[in-house]
């Protein structure tokens, strides 16, 4: 489905990686692992379609994301370090208003029992700025069942969630690859994740890989 | 559609949880107009004869002060890239924040202009004039303005190049606008501004949108 | 339609286009500014009203003239380097705007200096004068813009959509403000109203616009060189150039 052909990433002149290959297909999750500095967040970004390789491309069901952006990106769900959350509004309109951008109108979903998913029930109508950096995160991580999409595209998922929410996420990440989801994803955590599903990709410095 | 007029709802309604920001580019565009009688002298033929080009400056001066609030805050929280990878065309959710930041900083200024015109001493037809130029004048500014925002907006200390970029930009406005309630303060017909400046904004609408999009995309990369 | 043009796409070869171009737009720049400037400073007749104050049209006006062009040449590369995403396209963005600048800095000092004996004062809110001072704010807005960025890739992006949108106001700017002008008629004395010039004062002026093109032309390219193998330093080719291997 999604395939990176020739990446190449430079950043300030310097080389980050080169010549990357790789493809997933549905049903697969890949972690993309690697030292501080070794570009996997840059590499996410790419595979997002919010930055320009340096050499390169990556197509999404054979074509390429720069020509069909909206596409693509209707398919798409990243969430970044930063997920947008806005502080002056709750977790619920955090969460309407995402709904409200998907393309497809589908029929809203029940808010209140995500939230209570996430581990945020009876916080629902507090101003996101009153939360803690995990339960924003969560806020974020709501959006894996608000929007229904079909690749996920996380960077550093666990950062601020605490064990029982780890094993929790890892729990969802296995069912949507079951029901033909795919997952590209960051995170220093070792995952427990059955061998059929589940691939690494070691970024090093200015090589390619597999 | 839809997603634009989320996009304008969820605008307004973070603007109404910070009021500040609606009432600081106000406040101080009173403040300024309040100078300028203090700094020329009270008298009010000086002030009736300067007093356009005064509000007209203080309004670009303000509507920069509220400009960088376009992008900024979703700049940092990660919003715009959300925004982005949406599945829309950026082109038209740029065009509904720009629309928000038109509705949080330009309506006001307008509801506001009679109290600035009985400060200034504007006569009745004069305020006519200015209030309509303001009216077509305004939506220029947000969306030149927006192109700049887009353009600074990954830069760490954006702020005053953002304004060294947009005002070279805003002359046009402020030369039409300016000389349209001088005709009308001569009591001549001035149509024929309102509807230069109309085709001003009109072409500003038609490329400011695009410009603004694809100036995101260089910033966010 | 565009496959010829490849090649060159390639930032050796365009260095090395470049490069070749670069002493004849020299060699032009010369002559032609010679020629030019001699001839009109010590052979053409001089002006019957000004008397020889007129002479600094030869370099007034090709340097205003000049830095209208460089602004379009500018835009255009600007346009290309976003529709092609070609990168050499942003760098002479970038190698570009400082020379019209300077050009558009030279229109007004001499427009200055012009205005003392005809005006007598050194500067006159008139409708040209205005319009090189404001195109000066553009040139620098761009500057300043490419001067911000450290990452000059995206330093380049923005410079471009910035001197596109700079041009399609460039005409609005300069009509507006020749509206303004003549509006406020009173207050201003009116320039020569362009009286028809005498060929013996009309060949050196366009042999010097060609000098100024050419002069231009050089600069932009010398400095599109520098700039490229700023942004290319760590490629192998810039590397064998430099270490003297390269025959460029």
């Amino acid at each position: 489905m999604l395939h990176a052909k020739e990446l190449a990433c430079t950043r300030d002149q310097h080389e980050l990686f080169s010549g990357l290959n790789f493809s997933i297909q549905q049903g697969q999750i890949i972690q993309i692992a690697g030292v501080n500095g070794a570009g996997k967040t840059s590499l996410l970004r790419l595979l997002a379609g919010l930055s320009l390789p340096a050499s390169g491309e990556v197509l999404w069901q054979g074509e390429s994301i720069q020509r069909f952006p909206q596409r693509y990106h209707q398919q798409l769900l990243y969430l970044g370090h930063l997920a947008g959350i806005k502080s002056e509004l709750s977790a619920l309109e955090n969460l309407q208003f995402f709904k409200g951008l998907d393309s497809i109108e589908t029929p809203e979903p029940d808010y209140f029992e995500i939230l209570a998913r996430v581990g945020l029930a009876g916080l629902e109508d507090e101003p996101c700025a009153h939360l803690s950096a995990g339960q924003q995160r969560r806020v974020a991580l709501a959006r894996l069942w608000v929007n229904q999409r079909l690749l996920w595209i996380l960077d550093e998922p666990f950062t601020a969630i605490d064990k029982q929410g780890v094993a929790y996420l890892e729990k969802i990440l296995l069912q949507h690859c079951e029901r033909g989801g795919m997952v590209i994803l960051t995170t220093h955590q070792s995952l427990q994740m059955p061998a059929q599903h589940y691939r690494v990709i070691e970024l090093s410095a200015s090589r390619g890989l597999m | 559609m839809r997603a634009v007029l989320n996009v304008i709802k969820r605008e307004l309604l973070i603007a109404m949880r910070r009021k500040s920001d609606i009432l600081n580019p106000l406040w101080f565009l009173l403040i300024v107009i309040t100078l300028f009688p203090l700094a020329l002298g009270p008298e009010p033929e000086l002030l009736a004869r300067v007093a356009p080009g005064v509000l007209w400056v203080a309004a670009l001066l303000s509507s920069l002060l509220s400009l960088e609030r376009l992008f900024r805050d979703d700049y940092l929280d990660g919003s715009l890239e959300q925004l982005l990878l949406s599945g829309h065309p950026l082109a038209a959710l740029s065009l509904a924040k720009i629309v928000a930041h038109w509705l949080l900083t330009a309506l006001p200024l307008l509801l506001l202009s009679p109290l600035f015109a009985v400060l200034l001493g504007l006569s009745m037809p004069i305020f006519k004039a200015t209030f309509l130029t303001l009216l077509i004048g305004t939506p220029v500014l947000s969306l030149i303005g927006g192109v700049g925002v887009a353009l600074t907006v990954g830069l760490r200390r954006g702020g005053v190049l953002l304004s060294l970029l947009v005002l070279p930009l805003f002359i046009p406005v402020l030369i039409f606008a300016t000389s349209a309630i001088e005709a009308a303060s001569f009591g001549l017909p001035y149509a024929g501004h309102l509807a230069i400046m109309g085709a001003i904004a009109m072409l500003t609408l038609c490329f400011a949108p695009f410009a603004t999009a694809s100036a995101l995309r260089v910033s966010m990369s | 339609m565009w496959k010829w043009l490849h090649p060159y796409a390639k930032p050796e070869a365009s260095f090395r286009l470049a490069g070749a171009f670069v002493p004849w737009f020299t060699a032009l720049a010369v002559l032609c500014l010679s020629v030019g400037t001699v001839w009109g400073l010590l052979f053409a007749p001089s002006d019957y009203q000004q008397g020889d104050s007129f002479r600094i049209i030869y370099v007034h006006v090709p340097a205003a003239i000049l830095s209208m062009g460089a602004y379009l040449t500018m835009a255009i590369a600007g346009f290309i380097a976003l529709v092609w995403q070609i990168k050499q396209s942003e760098i002479f963005v970038a190698a570009v705007a400082p020379i019209g600048a300077g050009f558009t800095f030279i229109a007004l000092l001499t427009g200055a200096a012009w205005g003392k004996p005809m005006w007598g004062t050194w500067w006159v809110w008139d409708a040209r004068l205005t319009s090189e001072l404001i195109l000066l704010f553009l040139y620098l807005g761009v500057i300043a813009l490419y001067n911000a960025f450290d990452d000059k890739a995206l330093a380049g992006r923005s410079a471009s959509i910035l001197s596109l949108v700079g041009v399609i106001n460039l005409p609005i700017i300069h009509y507006s403000v020749e509206w303004w002008n003549t509006l406020h008629q009173g207050a201003s004395i009116t320039k020569f109203a362009k009286p028809s010039i005498d060929s013996a004062m009309l060949w050196p002026l366009l042999l010097n616009i060609v000098g100024f093109g050419a002069f231009l032309g050089a600069l932009s390219l010398v400095r599109f060189r520098t700039e490229l193998l700023k942004r290319e330093q760590r490629r192998p080719w810039v590397r064998q150039l430099l270490l003297g291997t390269g025959e460029a």
